[in-house]
Formats: C-alpha cells, sequence, structure tokens
C-alpha cells in the first residue's frame, strides 16, 4: 500500500511542476518549511526501521554467532535455503496464520455486535466506553497472565465453571496439548484487541444513514437483510481498515505466545521463531535471514489485502 | 428503535461488561490471595482470606520498583518527544503544500505496520556498538519512532478540523501573532496533542518485545518484560499472586488514563478514520 500511495505521489509530483512552472516565493517558502517540519520525525522513522532493515538484509548474508563474533562468515543465501528447508519454519508460519485468521474473523462477529450494542445504547454510554476502553489499554503481558492463570490447572476458574460443558473436565490441562494451548492463546489475543476492532466499527456504523435503514425498513426489509444490504455495504470501508490493521496486528503476534507458552507445545509464532534465534540463540546471521522474511511478509500480506479488498487507505483516512 | 432500549440492548450491554471486565476483576481477586493459598491450588474466583501481603512485599522488591520508575520514565518522555516531533510533521501536513506529503503519510503507515522483532537483530547489534543497550534512550529511541505514526495521522486529522482563518480573525481584531497563536489555536489544537499523547503513552508503556530484548538489567528494563522474568523455575507454575499483583498495580495508570480521558481516546482511535 505504501509503494502504491508512494507511485500516486510521484505521479503528482512529476505533474506538477508542468502545471506550475513559475512558483511564487511563497510556495517555495512553504514548501521549505513543510519539508523542514517533517524532516526530525521522517529521520527518526527511517534511523530505527529502514537503517536496521538493511543491517539485516546484510548481515543475513554471513554465518555469525554473537558469541563467536570472529568466526563471520559470507554464505551467501545458504541462511535463506536453510531456514526454507527447515519444517520448523513451516510449522511456525502456519501457526501465525491461523492465529490471524481465527482471531480476526472471531473478533469482526463479536465486534460488530459490540458495536451494534454501543450504536443503539442510550443509558451508560460512559459507563460501556470505559469498560471497552480497559482492555483496550491493558498492558499485553497482564492479558497473557490473566487469561494464563485463569485456565490453569489449580489455581484456574476456567475448569470449574465450564465443567458442564462436555470436552472441559476439572482436569483438563490447558497448558499440555497444542490445541488447547492455542486457544487459550487466541482467547488473550481475541479479548485484548476486540476492543479497538468495535471501536472502528462503530466509528463506521455512525456513518450508515438512520434514514436509509428506515427507507429499507419501510420497504418490508427483514432485519437480516437490512444487515446485509444496507448496514454492511456501507460500511465496507470501516470494515477493511479494522481487518487490514488486526490482521497485520495479529501475524506479529508475540507477546502473548511468549507468556503463555514459550512456545511450548508446537505454539512458536513467526516473530516468536526470529526472536529466539537472535536473542537466546545469538544467531545473529540465520536471525536476520528470519527477519527478512518476516518482513517481506508482511509487505506481501498488506498489499494483498489492500489488493484484494481494494482499500483505499488514503481515502479512507480522509486524505482523498 | 431510536430513544429506546429493547432487552436485547441491555443484555448486550451486560454481555459487553462482563465480556471486558471479568479478567480485570479475576486478577484483583487473585492480587488478594495469600501466597499459601495459590500455591496449595485454588481455583475457585475470590479469595478464601483476601489480604494485603502481597503488595506490601511487591513494593519492598526492589527490582519491581525500578522496573515501574523505568517504564514511567521511559513511556513519559519517549511520548513527550514523539508528541512535539508529530506536532511539527501534523501541522505541515495539515497546513502547508510540499512536494512529498503523501510519501511521509505513507512512510509512516508503512512503519506502523512493521514487524518489530525484524529489528531486534539489528538494534540489538547496533546498540552494543554505540552503548545505547540497556538504558533509556536505548528503549526511547524505538518507541519515539514506532509511536509517531499514530501521533502524526491522529494529529493530521485533528488539525484538519480546525478553523485557522480564525488567527486571522483574531489579528484583524487587534490581536500580536503570538496571542493570536496562544489564545485561538492552542486551546483549539490542545485536545488533539492530549489525544496523541495518551495513545503514544499506552503503546511506550505495553510495549515488550524490544524490552525484553534491548535490556539486561534494572538499569532500563521496563515492568512488562520485568514481569515476564518473574516467572520462576517452573513456567507452568509461576507466582500467581506476586504475578497478579504487580499486573494490578501496572494496571492502575491504564484505568486512570481511561477513566479520566475515555472521550478523547475514542476520538483518537477513530479520528478520520473511517470516512466514506
Amino acid at each position: 500500500m505504501s509503494t502504491d500511495a508512494a507511485a500516486a505521489d510521484a505521479v503528482r509530483t512529476a505533474d506538477s511542476p508542468a502545471k506550475r512552472p513559475h512558483k511564487s516565493d511563497r510556495a517555495v517558502a512553504e514548501n521549505r518549511l513543510g519539508m523542514k517540519l517533517v524532516a526530525p520525525a521522517v529521520i527518526l522513522m527511517l534511523l530505527v526501521t529502514a537503517w536496521p532493515m538493511l543491517q539485516a538484509l546484510y548481515l543475513s548474508l554471513f554465518r555469525y554467532r554473537l558469541t563467536q563474533p570472529d568466526d563471520r562468515e559470507a554464505v551467501g543465501l545458504q541462511n535463506y535455503l536453510t531456514v526454507l528447508g527447515d519444517s520448523l519454519f513451516w510449522k511456525d508460519l502456519w501457526n501465525t496464520v491461523l492465529i490471524m485468521i481465527v482471531t480476526v474473523a472471531v473478533e469482526l462477529v463479536i465486534g460488530f455486535a459490540f458495536a451494534m450494542v454501543m450504536h443503539r445504547i442510550v443509558f451508560g454510554r460512559g459507563v460501556m466506553r470505559t469498560s471497552i476502553l480497559i482492555p483496550y489499554g491493558i498492558i499485553t503481558v497482564v492479558s497473557a497472565f490473566a487469561w494464563q492463570f485463569a485456565f490453569s490447572l489449580n489455581n484456574g476458574f476456567v475448569n470449574a465453571w465450564f465443567s458442564w460443558l462436555p470436552w472441559i473436565d476439572s482436569d483438563t490441562n490447558w497448558f499440555g496439548d497444542h490445541w488447547h494451548s492455542m486457544f487459550a492463546i487466541m482467547a488473550s489475543e481475541i479479548w485484548k484487541t476486540t476492543p479497538f476492532m468495535s471501536l472502528l466499527l462503530l466509528a463506521g456504523l455512525a456513518q450508515v444513514s438512520e434514514d436509509m435503514i428506515e427507507a429499507a425498513k419501510v420497504d418490508g426489509a427483514t432485519w437480516w437483510q437490512r444487515l446485509w444490504k444496507v448496514i454492511l455495504p456501507n460500511m465496507r470501508s470501516a470494515i477493511m481498515v479494522a481487518v487490514l490493521f488486526r490482521a497485520l496486528d495479529a501475524f506479529r503476534i508475540f507477546d502473548n505466545i511468549y507468556v503463555m507458552t514459550r512456545g511450548a507445545q508446537d505454539t512458536e509464532s513467526m516473530s516468536f521463531l526470529t526472536y529466539r534465534q537472535v536473542i537466546e540463540q545469538f544467531q545473529l546471521g540465520m536471525g536476520s535471514a528470519l527477519s527478512v522474511l518476516l518482513f517481506l511478509m508482511v509487505l506481501i500480506l498488506a498489499t494483498l489485502i489492500v489488493k484484494l479488498f481494494r482499500v483505499n487507505l488514503a481515502q479512507a483516512r480522509g486524505e482523498g | 428503535m431510536k430513544g429506546k432500549m429493547g432487552i436485547q440492548h441491555w443484555l448486550g450491554f451486560a454481555v459487553i461488561l462482563v465480556w471486558c471486565l471479568l479478567p480485570v476483576v479475576w486478577i484483583i481477586s487473585l492480587s488478594f490471595k495469600s501466597e499459601a493459598e495459590t500455591t496449595s491450588g485454588s481455583p475457585q474466583f475470590l479469595p478464601k482470606e483476601p489480604t494485603l501481603d502481597n503488595y506490601r512485599e511487591i513494593l519492598k522488591d526492589s527490582d519491581f520498583t525500578h522496573a515501574l520508575i523505568n517504564s514511567f520514565g521511559i513511556s513519559l518522555i519517549a511520548t513527550f518527544l514523539s508528541v512535539v516531533l508529530a506536532t511539527l510533521a501534523a501541522y505541515a501536513i495539515a497546513r502547508l503544500d510540499f512536494r512529498g506529503k503523501k510519501l511521509v503519510l505513507s512512510l509512516a503507515l508503512a512503519i506502523a505496520m512493521f514487524p518489530v522483532v525484524s529489528l531486534v537483530g539489528p538494534l540489538f547489534d547496533m546498540w552494543r556498538t554505540v552503548h545505547l543497550f540497556n538504558t533509556w534512550p536505548g528503549l526511547i529511541i524505538p518507541y519515539m519512532s514506532f509511536t509517531l505514526p499514530l501521533a502524526i495521522w491522529t494529529l493530521a486529522a485533528f488539525f484538519r478540523e480546525i478553523p485557522w482563518e480564525m488567527e486571522q480573525a483574531a489579528q484583524v481584531d487587534g490581536a500580536t501573532s503570538w496571542q493570536a497563536f496562544r489564545k485561538v489555536i492552542v486551546p483549539l489544537a490542545a485536545p488533539g496533542v492530549f489525544t496523541a499523547a495518551i495513545l503514544t503513552f499506552f503503546f511506550a508503556w505495553n510495549e515488550f518485545v524490544l524490552a525484553i530484548s534491548l535490556t539486561s538489567t534494572t538499569d532500563a528494563r521496563t515492568v512488562p518484560a520485568q514481569m515476564s522474568f518473574f516467572v520462576g523455575p517452573d513456567p507452568f507454575n509461576p507466582p500467581y499472586s506476586q504475578l497478579a499483583t504487580a499486573s494490578v498495580i501496572v494496571t492502575i495508570p491504564v484505568i486512570v488514563i481511561v477513566l479520566l480521558f475515555q472521550r478523547r481516546i475514542v476520538a483518537g482511535l477513530t479520528s478520520g478514520a473511517v470516512k466514506g
């Protein structure tokens, strides 16, 4: 998406001199001032992202362990081949994608239901806003601990409260196997981030004209029809922005996994794998290759979502 | 339909409250359980004998209080600096015509989506060479650059709504340009700046990946990082009540901010986010 906007920008800047061949002094001064004002922010953002990313690209071509800095050796694309040939990489990628799809889908449904309630509610708006912002503001690590303890075998209430469900009883060990662990991780992720989703959807819902809904009602449309034919299509861009941001966020999942399982029971994500290579195993070369791959995947994912759903972010954010 | 709330809305209201607050109440309840109670296993929701021992203990723990000071210091400084830089940039974006405006906004957006973990390796390496590893600036600098996108977008959206003509109108009425700025523009812009500051603070307060990777001692370790090291030898049997107590303490600032500024936060999160 950034490349898209950048391309549009390139076109614009390319033809603007033609339209305005003689810029007034004032325009030149304004141009200069604008650039000066954005420069500090732009330089800082590039310094901490673009520069280290280039560094990672370079380091990924070496066999380089921090513990043996003198034993650095250029190996070309060997690190990439090793990573892509390792089943652990594919397993972790699958976990990440699964978590992303499930959490975003569940959050869309719950978030939309919440938004509908908040949209209609007359009393207690303040109370509702406050309570929905608490999961949003709470630290992810705290959320992860809260849920880990809730699911805990000895100290959790989940088993006691839900033992009437056929697949839960008092000694269900939520961190004893892959699927139970994944469920617990996703529960924490969903709880923490649904508020963000529902607030974006609420703002979208507020843009749908009441008159249109009323008109559909008069014409005899059922509640279901009004939802699918009037409300949802009219808040499309809000939904897409919410999905884009949350999907990319979920793809980077790290905190919940780190706290809840440390990757045990095959619950590693891409971010966790990368972290483990660099910080725990000091494999800077291999870790850098993973960093580059992770960056590329996020880039591809973002482009894919934007192209697939034709999200116009500029327009969506009132830039158009 | 308008003005009346059906039974389904009251029901929805209740469901939302329970959903949002249950885990919070749970962690508070857990923080009042004695260590003996959690060690022997205590699956009931409320504590048998509520005690304040955990709070007394943890506030005596110098590792935790250090982490709390680091968290406050790093988050507040990063927030302040980030908002200052973002205000300059957003003013330019909202008010001035200059080349590369779209490019700046696109860059900000790209960075908002950047996988932070990708930077852990190179930053770890770089920070060790320039001696920023395990220092406050070592965390403040990346926190600034990752919060700038959100701050710039939020502020630009706010600044676009400001009726800037009023500044000139005040000058025509005899105010000096400083007075016009001070009395007219600052009060109009302040809410936006404040909202951006809250969102930035939340990010820095919450950040975990860099906090565990770029620190090694209590010199710069923030609360989320410190909490993850609290765990002890067996990750599946951590010191429940103490971690819950730390969780409650670190959540208090969040709850205070939310209680005071909920309207601002909602406005900031959705500012111009979903037009059209």
